[in-house]
């Protein structure tokens, strides 16, 4: 239900954005970790019906989600987990700890521009 | 076609609201605590039980998130401690600058612990860092021991997780793995506490009081 409010700031950041480029926004890079609690479908519907009318309308988003990663207390190796079955891949070992979720980042912005009259 | 990059965090405003919350209870040496759940598990019951038994012990002060009525707060100021309730309004968690408003209406200098008892709901609570000192998770054994396993946010973010109103399961009244539930929840979170309790019968109650006790007597000593 929160992917309303990272739509909101989402519409808010690209918009900005805008404002000191040239050409329209047309797509816009987001990573996320694992434990933020954002589904991709609810967040590109947000995100589509409060870019309506604004800057934002017609961009897409292209969704990164990155895994979550531990480091292993045995062999000290940092490794993806499975949420199933966490297990350090090296040595076999249950026992780690899980390193911080990777944050909610909006890391590029995509503009069309069109070459053409840039007059006014 | 141009690509600029950006690298901005999307909830940057409430992680930054959420920073000056850690200041403001640091400076002022105070313990908070999130306490996230679905609705019905018993949050309320249970600071309502925790303020009662720890009266002389602890000074608590409650900050209440519900998406409307100040039920809760009512609840907790009947046993006599001071209560902020926050309405969300439909939003399904509370955020960083709702705790910054509600710390200035609660007495801060007469409390030792803050807890917050954010919206009911298992899921985005656990994606709003608010400033606390640490989560505490609560799942009632009629929602099932499947629940560490279908929701691991919470539960790999949490301190605590205290596992609510064992009584029904001793009656025969819920089907409840608490071995389940306790290994699904350490699947992620080795460091977890778990005490499973009854803020209706008191059961169990003990060591989530000592925890407390513990929490805010380390949270004094280390500054």
């Amino acid at each position: 239900m929160h992917e309303t409010m990272v739509a909101q700031s989402l519409v808010a950041i690209i918009s900005e954005e805008a404002a000191r480029q040239e050409g329209k926004p047309v797509g816009a890079k987001i990573s996320c970790g694992s434990l933020n609690a954002v589904n991709d479908e609810v967040l590109c519907f947000a995100f589509e019906a409060i870019a309506k009318g604004t800057l934002c309308e017609g961009v897409r988003l292209d969704i990164e989600h990155k895994p979550l990663q531990a480091r292993c207390r045995s062999c000290s190796r940092d490794f993806d987990v499975e949420f199933s079955h966490p297990q350090c891949p090296a040595c076999s070992s249950g026992d780690f700890e899980l390193l911080p979720d990777a944050p909610l980042v909006i890391e590029q912005i995509e503009f069309q521009t069109d070459g053409g009259d840039e007059e006014d | 076609m141009k690509k600029i990059d950006v690298g901005k965090k999307i909830l940057d405003a409430n992680e930054k609201c959420a920073f000056e919350n850690i200041m403001f209870l640091a400076e002022r040496e105070k313990l908070c605590l999130n306490m996230i759940s679905s609705p019905g598990s018993g949050k309320t019951t249970i600071l309502a039980r925790t303020i009662n038994e720890l009266k002389g012990k602890v000074r608590i002060g409650v900050i209440e998130g519900d998406i409307q009525t100040d039920i809760d707060a009512e609840r907790i100021r009947a046993t006599g401690a001071p209560a902020v309730q926050i309405n969300t309004d439909g939003a399904c968690h509370l955020s960083a600058a709702q705790i910054g408003e509600a710390l200035k209406k609660l007495p801060i200098q007469d409390l030792d612990l803050i807890i917050i008892e954010n919206v009911g709901n298992l899921v985005c609570p656990s994606a709003f860092e608010l400033g606390e000192s640490a989560k505490v998770a609560v799942l009632s054994v009629a929602e099932g021991d499947d629940k560490p396993a279908k929701y691991p946010a919470i539960f790999a973010k949490s301190k605590v997780l205290l596992i609510n109103k064992i009584d029904l399961l001793e009656a025969g009244y819920a089907d409840f793995d608490i071995e389940r539930a306790k290994a699904d929840a350490r699947r992620l979170n080795k460091a977890i506490e778990i005490f499973p309790i009854s803020a209706k019968t008191g059961q169990g109650m003990q060591i989530w009081y000592d925890w407390l006790l513990g929490a805010v007597k380390q949270n004094a000593t280390q500054r």
